[in-house]
């Protein structure tokens, strides 16, 4: 009966597909492809509000209130990011690494890399939580200026997709942990990774058009 | 081609099939998927046929106060939102459910739950929308929702939060749909079945799915600006806080152009399977067909600006859009010439999906004639804004794509239902509404012309616009009486028709080889195809029709499992907004629930085992 068995029925690697890609690979890529046009909204909304803010704080120059004369410092600060922005590039190659040792069957190197994976997935929200109420304090708010609306927007809606990414990491550590992770059901890590490596990508374009470009 | 059930038991009825309201619920058969579709799409139509009705009444004598102007303006942009979102998407998405897979040969789509989900989003959704009107609040800010009439400032009210928040729960359903078919059609064809033999309702609705994934992404980030605009006061929209209202413009646009094509590319597909079949020939320049289609989505995505001539964007803005609308006039000219070239010369037999067809071809280029028209600035600067655009989307959206899902209804109907729809209330159906079209739309050409002002609720006297509005009216009506005989046909055949036979059209493709309905597996055995007209291909081999096709145990079969959590999990949406809309008043934890529920639905769907086996005919399990 398998040759007549529907090409999903069967839970293997080696799925009958007409391309034979696995269609959760390709439905993921597919995915991606309709996310490039969501962040690509989102990148044009800040570039076409850059330095459409009627009062400050800026990002990259000061400004005075002219009504209190405080002095409102440029407000970004780029040593944080970096470091922030180099440790999410960093956990791209973690997660390759994570996935080869899913493939290879070799649980250490699986839940080491994945391990170091998420850790960076949560150092970099983390920073990023940080920044955000850093610039609030600062008097930066999603309502003060064109500034606060796009960044808070662009770079909030990045984080929340690193937040998914790091809870579904987190889940493939808990499968990893109880051996439900063998090397057959690996294209589960890498529709992860897949979807992780794009988010970093997304992070290499708003990087230097939010923080480098002035 | 293949499809004799060697190994399978010949049986008059199948066992364990699935009746029952739960049954229903925890469906992840594509067909039945459709079958909701089918439902839900027809109540929507029908609503937005009423709330035109009621326009149209409104509008019947000169300085009428039937519906004041607050609620004619709900009813505008209700009808214009449900037509589009509610009505035309999801009756296309009947089609896609029930017929792509039957066409390339597969047992169920890619993600049988992953598509139960989309048609509870998309119902719910729909609930969402019209459950404004209890609420005296639907939106009515037009369907577009331009800024800054969706400001809080200007729509303190409920309205807009109804539309935003109704349209972002809709966008999940066409991007989950959308995913599914894309990979479906690549994944999961026949052995054989070849990208350029795929069926053309199959290619037209590909390039569908992919201009879904690009598009809805666009208005998603549109409709996120304006919840933040409305819900944490972000001034992206106000030119007060340095916004700016036409970029809504553009992002609403880039989504709002391709979007046309949404709607009109699956007529395309329908006809192009319908005339074929009525007119005994192959399809004419199938390779032009597939490639205009390309080109016409290609070029969807480059002439969004064309909506916005009026905002004034400069000369060289206006001359790129103007070119670019009129270029699309050549691949759609090219269909349109080999639709004609396809009937030209064949054994034509005027059935009722071939009268519909044909009042497609016809009523359609009419409403592309216009579109040429305004694709011009100048003659866009005169017309924009009247009831000439009304006419002119109205031919192409009406004309177009509601003829040709009213050809796909009566030429699939036997085959999803069992049963023929009558001959003679399909003739009389088509002629009152090509009458009826044509005498509610038509004038809108010349009052629109002559000036009269679209979405305005009245009109003074003595402008020449009376009569013309009168007929119109009338038309409408007449245009109702069509549907409703529609609606009687369904009723009288379903209660009296003997069972349809496999292929009463004597069709071509392959969903034709199998029963009518088919079973919950499709294929016994997974047809092998060899060309582009593979059913006629078997019967020119057989030097005659096929036997009709038996049901089979399908014992063994491999078939997704029943599951109720696409439905937990599309439920956590409507929750998640509701939330949203009422977090200013109750706090946050509407949304705390969305969230948790939208989290419970997914981890449950993700680990439970998705499939099962077809029982053996005596009850016998078979793993």
């Amino acid at each position: 009966m398998t040759d007549i068995a529907h090409p999903l029925a069967a839970p293997n690697p080696h799925l009958e597909t007409s391309t034979g890609l696995d269609s959760r690979k390709l439905a993921i890529w597919t995915f991606l492809g309709s996310e490039c046009m969501f962040f690509a909204s989102l990148i044009s909304t800040y570039v076409v509000y850059r330095g459409k803010s009627l009062v400050g704080p800026f990002p990259h120059t000061p400004w005075t209130d002219p009504a209190t004369g405080q002095v409102y410092e440029p407000i970004i600060e780029i040593p944080l990011v970096t470091v922030g922005t180099a440790l999410l590039l960093f956990s791209s190659l973690f997660i390759v690494l994570a996935l080869y040792g899913a493939q290879k069957g070799n649980r250490k190197m699986l839940l080491g890399w994945l391990g170091a994976t998420i850790m960076c997935g949560v150092f970099f929200v983390g920073m990023q939580v940080y920044e955000f109420t850093h610039f609030v304090h600062k008097g930066l708010t999603l309502q003060r200026n064109m500034f606060g609306a796009s960044f808070f927007t662009l770079t909030g809606f990045h984080g929340t997709h690193v937040t998914i990414g790091v809870i579904w990491l987190l889940t493939m550590f808990v499968l990893a942990l109880r051996k439900q992770l063998p090397p057959e059901n690996a294209i589960n890590l890498e529709m992860a990774a897949l979807y992780w490596h794009f988010v970093d990508v997304v992070w290499i374009i708003i990087f230097p058009v939010v923080y480098l470009m002035q | 081609m293949a499809t004799t059930a060697v190994g399978h038991e010949a049986l008059a009825a199948a066992p364990g099939e699935k009746t029952g309201l739960w049954s229903w619920i925890t469906t992840v058969d594509h067909k039945r998927v459709a079958i909701l579709y089918l439902i839900g799409a027809t109540v929507f139509f029908f609503l937005g046929g009423i709330e035109a009705l009621l326009l149209r009444i409104q509008l019947a004598k000169p300085d009428n106060n039937f519906v004041g102007p607050e609620f004619y303006n709900q009813l505008f942009t209700m009808h214009g939102t449900t037509m589009i979102f509610l009505a035309v998407m999801p009756m296309s998405q009947i089609f896609f459910n029930y017929i792509i897979p039957l066409m390339i040969g597969a047992r169920d789509v890619a993600f049988p739950r992953l598509n139960a989900f989309g048609v509870w989003v998309f119902l719910l959704g729909g609930l969402f929308l019209n459950a404004s009107f209890l609420f005296g609040a639907a939106p009515d800010a037009g369907w577009f929702g331009y800024a800054n009439l969706t400001s809080k400032q200007f729509s303190p009210g409920m309205h807009v939060d109804f539309w935003m928040l109704g349209l972002q729960i809709l966008g999940v359903s066409s991007l989950a749909a959308a995913v599914n078919f894309f990979v479906t059609i690549i994944n999961l064809r026949a052995p054989g079945m070849r990208l350029m033999r795929m069926p053309m309702f199959v290619w037209m609705s590909f390039i569908t799915m992919i201009l879904l994934l690009l598009a809805f992404p666009v208005i998603t980030v549109a409709l996120i600006l304006l919840m933040f605009d409305r819900f944490f006061g972000t001034h992206f929209f106000v030119p007060a806080g340095g916004g700016d209202p036409i970029l809504w413009q553009h992002l609403f646009w880039i989504f709002g152009h391709p979007e046309v094509y949404i709607l009109i590319l699956p007529a395309f597909g329908i006809i192009s399977e319908v005339l074929p079949v009525f007119s005994r020939k192959p399809l004419f320049g199938y390779a032009a067909m597939v490639f205009s289609g390309v080109f016409i989505a290609f070029l969807g995505f480059g002439v969004w600006s064309h909506h916005m001539f009026s905002t004034g964007m400069g000369p060289i803005a206006d001359t790129f859009f103007s070119l670019a609308t009129m270029l699309i006039a050549i691949p759609t000219g090219v269909k349109i010439f080999n639709w004609i070239g396809t009937i030209w010369g064949g054994s034509l037999q005027l059935k009722t999906p071939m009268l519909f067809a044909l009042g497609f071809i016809a009523m359609f280029i009419m409403g592309g004639l216009s579109g040429v028209m305004h694709a011009s600035p100048p003659a866009d600067l005169q017309q924009t804004d009247t009831y000439f655009v009304v006419a002119h989307f109205h031919y192409v959206l009406f004309g177009g794509s509601i003829f040709g899902l009213v050809a796909g209804a009566y030429y699939w109907w036997p085959k999803m239902f069992g049963k023929l729809l009558d001959e003679r209330l399909g003739k009389i159906h088509f002629w009152l509404q090509l009458i009826g079209f044509n005498l509610t739309f038509f004038p809108m050409h010349m009052v629109g012309l002559h000036g009269m002002p679209r979405r305005v609720y009245t009109y003074p006297k003595g402008l020449g616009f009376d009569g013309m509005n009168q007929m119109e009216t009338v038309g409408a009506f007449i245009l109702a009486a069509g549907f409703a005989v529609m609606l009687y046909n369904i009723w009288k055949t379903w209660r009296t028709a003997p069972p349809a036979p496999a292929d009463p059209w004597n069709g071509a493709t392959l969903e034709w080889s199998i029963p009518s309905p088919p079973q919950e597996w499709n294929f016994p055995e997974i047809p092998t195809v060899t060309g582009r007209d593979p059913l006629w291909e078997a019967k020119r081999q057989r030097g005659g029709p096929l036997p009709e096709p038996q049901r089979v145990s399908g014992q063994g079969i491999h078939m997704p499992a029943p599951s109720y959590w696409p439905l937990v999990t599309a439920l956590s949406l409507p929750l998640l907004f509701t939330g949203l809309m009422l977090a200013s008043k109750i706090g946050p934890w509407g949304i705390f629930i969305g969230v948790a529920t939208l989290f419970f639905g997914i981890y449950n769907w993700l680990f439970e085992p998705s499939y099962t086996s077809i029982p053996g005919v005596r009850g016998k399990a078979h793993h």
